[in-house]
């Protein structure tokens, strides 16, 4: 899996998205992961390399998983973490989404971890401040970290990601988890699948290389992979889809229709799920589902994301403990 | 008596015709005489020769923001940035706070107007009550006092029985109507046009279906009618479909388009720029192309800038936040003559006949946008070889929100004169 010239230098300041990064700059993050992964079976967790740096922890949406994930990520490699709450914060007060962000870089902080309901937000951040951005889910645009964190278990689970097929089940439309995952997977040499109703999978997405399917059997037909969305009740009441019974009717995934896929396939979700509509009971907690998997490893490529990004050289993880 | 003289210029006036070098002779604020041969007088003499001379141009659109939000734009303000831009009559679109929708706002822009603007000023008047699309205005009383169209910009009138009075109603008085063509259920919060750039960028789109079947509505409601309806900046292919076939059965339609829907597209939104950010939104290159043809065919009436001024504070949000709308005054003849005349998809003499007879005849503003003798000394002067980088010098306009920032256009406006006075020249105004 590692190509005749990789860099040896992980170019970027920010993490905005993965769909401007080449298949060796996500390679050399996962790569990267891998050796971070190893630290959790030490019996001391962390690893001075990013000690005397902060981290801010910027939400704008709510967000457990995430930001736990973005908060262990960094104490492991012993930066210090600050948590923005922006419900208690001067943003309720009205203050400017980039007069909040300058506050925060007045304060010397290395890197803001960024969620925000709005695309683009981050990458306003990022051109109008000097420290590093991180994104963490910018509306239905991207959701880098999830993308690698996707990527990586599959590649931990396959060996390769060339000639994968990975079935994307679920509201496409809106997730940034599908987008992100889009880009990282068709560069990586996987097919693509997108398999939901014609109202949540957009057409467009032909243009990417992706196959649509409406029907979840057609879909996911000889996966690899599949990966499950959280279907959100507030499409409902947009009428994009009539009921919670319905979706489960067509593209909740059961024991029984796992057969479709490849024998040995792989379920994946982002989280949180809901159990007993996009995925039953029995398959979430079942051989094939690797969703706790996905959670430790979402901490590893973190941690490989804040020390790329911090400018380290493609050495190995460092040894001292 | 003569008091300005304009002498050597290429004089271009696609209503009547001329386009020859000539001297044109002014006085008492109208145009005099237009010769070849050269005079001496010792009245103020400029020498165009060069020089591009044309009518003055009319802005059908434009939000110059007082009473209300001066801290976006002023009377006084707008009116420099339409002299910058060759503007010589702009529109005030009233959708501001107040609305104006009477009598009292109306004279309130009259009056400001008078001792505020270089340039000017029509005013408009809103086709409902505070622009609440329940009860019409008087417009009776609002023609008699000099608005020259009718606009609810910004809050289309939804209702198709209140669209129907209004346009029955104006009919009696020849004034048109004219129409935001936006069905808010259907663009329902969205950012930019639905398409691949929307959906790779998830950002909400608007369909273009929201603009298209609310045009579509507008002409068979102006056929029934025999009101005249004016769609403003049309923005899609399916919408000129339907003027052109509404045009072809005789309705009382008429079109314009901005300069940026006629040379952007939603491509402008690739690194999430606000300043591109526009309703309604750009559209495809399709929709581009179509919008040319559109404008070379002479189904698209006029062009309008939509010059929407917002603050830097407002602009610099996250693109959900921040509102729709791009200035566009200082830019339109320039933008326009680089990306369609020079690259030869429309003529020069069409580009000045769209920003001069073809707004006038709308709003029924002539003799202005003409140069014939007694017409009102209304003149632009442009050097065509020009070329220049926007943004490189301040805008007039209070706001900045432009997204040609750091483009080279061509053809820079020299010299502005309003009712036979110089008002802008080489960037100084009188």
């Amino acid at each position: 899996m590692t190509s005749p010239k990789r860099p040896s230098v992980f170019k970027h300041k920010h993490l905005l998205g993965l769909e401007h990064l080449t298949a060796d700059e996500i390679i050399m993050i996962l790569d990267s992961a891998a050796g971070m992964k190893e630290i959790f079976t030490r019996t001391v967790k962390k690893v001075p390399t990013l000690r005397g740096k902060s981290v801010c922890n910027l939400f704008f949406e709510h967000s457990t998983r995430t930001r736990t994930s973005f908060e262990l990520a960094s104490k492991r490699l012993s930066a210090d973490v600050i948590n923005f709450n922006v419900a208690t914060s001067s943003v309720a007060k009205g203050e400017s989404l980039l007069d909040t962000a300058r506050t925060i870089q007045a304060m010397h902080v290395d890197f803001v971890v960024m969620r925000h309901s709005c695309p683009g937000t981050p990458h306003l951040l990022a051109e109008r401040l000097k420290m590093s951005v991180i994104n963490a889910g910018d509306g239905a645009h991207e959701h880098p970290t999830q993308g690698l964190l996707d990527t990586f278990t599959m590649r931990d689970k396959r060996g390769s990601l060339a000639g994968l097929k990975v079935a994307i089940v679920g509201d496409i439309l809106h997730s940034r988890v599908a987008r992100s995952n889009i880009w990282a997977l068709s560069k990586l040499g996987a097919r693509v699948a997108l398999v939901g109703p014609s109202t949540l999978v957009p057409r467009h997405f032909e243009r990417l290389g992706c196959e649509i399917h409406h029907s979840l059997k057609d879909g996911i037909a000889g996966a690899d992979v599949i990966n499950l969305l959280r279907i959100q009740l507030e499409r409902q009441r947009k009428n994009l889809f009539p009921s919670i019974r319905e979706y489960r009717l067509l593209y909740g995934l059961t024991k029984e229709r796992l057969k479709y896929a490849k024998r040995d396939v792989v379920v994946m979700h982002p989280g949180p799920i809901n159990r007993g509509v996009e995925i039953s009971q029995d398959v979430a907690d079942g051989p094939h589902s690797v969703i706790e998997e996905q959670v430790t490893n979402g901490i590893a490529v973190r941690m490989a994301v804040l020390y790329l990004l911090s400018g380290a050289r493609d050495a190995p993880v460092p040894e001292d403990a | 008596m003569t008091s300005l003289i304009v002498k050597n210029g290429r004089v271009l006036d696609p209503a009547s015709g001329l386009d020859e070098v000539a001297t044109i002779l002014i006085g008492d604020g109208v145009i005099k005489r237009i010769s070849g041969s050269r005079e001496s007088l010792r009245e103020q003499i400029i020498d165009a020769t060069g020089l591009l001379v044309c009518p003055g141009f009319i802005d059908l659109h434009t939000h110059l923001r007082e009473p209300g939000r001066e801290d976006k734009e002023t009377i006084a303000t707008g009116t420099r940035a339409a002299a910058a831009g060759g503007f010589t009559s702009v529109c005030a679109i009233p959708n501001t706070n107040p609305v104006i929708d009477s009598q009292t706002g109306l004279r309130f822009i009259i009056s400001r107007a008078e001792t505020d603007a270089c340039v000017n000023v029509v005013p408009l008047a809103s086709v409902t009550r505070g622009q609440c699309g329940e009860e019409i205005v008087e417009f009776g009383d609002l023609v008699y006092y000099g608005a020259k169209g009718f606009t609810d910009d910004g809050h289309p009138v939804m209702n198709t029985e209140i669209m129907r009075r209004a346009l029955e109603y104006s009919a009696m008085f020849d004034v048109p109507i004219l129409d935001h063509c936006e069905d808010l259920l259907l663009s329902d919060g969205g950012i930019m046009r639905e398409g691949f750039v929307s959906t790779k960028l998830g950002l909400k789109g608007i369909p273009p279906l929201a603009e298209s079947m609310q045009v579509a509505r507008d002409a068979d409601l102006a056929e029934y009618t025999g009101g005249h309806v004016h769609i403003m900046h049309i923005s899609t292919a399916q919408s000129i479909e339907h003027i052109r076939r509404a045009k072809a059965r005789g309705v009382r339609i008429t079109c314009e388009a901005t300069p940026h829907h006629l040379t952007l597209t939603d491509e402008a939104l690739y690194n999430f720029s606000t300043a591109a950010k526009v309703n309604p939104p750009l559209g495809t290159a399709n929709d581009r192309d179509a919008l040319v043809s559109a404008l070379a065919d002479g189904t698209i009436n006029c062009i309008a800038t939509d010059h929407a001024p917002h603050t830097d504070i407002e602009k610099d949000q996250p693109i959900c936040d921040a509102p729709f709308g791009m200035i566009g005054l200082e830019t339109a003849f320039p933008l326009l003559y680089t990306r369609l005349v020079l690259t030869g998809h429309i003529s020069l003499q069409s580009l000045v006949d769209k920003l001069t007879r073809g707004p006038a005849g709308v709003i029924h503003l002539e003799p202005r946008g003409t140069l014939t003798e007694g017409a009102p000394a209304d003149i632009v002067l442009i050097n065509l070889d020009k070329e220049f980088t926007v943004g490189a010098e301040p805008f007039f306009s209070k706001s900045a929100n432009s997204p040609l920032i750091g483009e080279k256009l061509c053809g820079r406006i020299e010299t502005t004169i309003v009712g036979g006075k110089v008002v802008m020249h080489n960037r100084v105004f009188a």
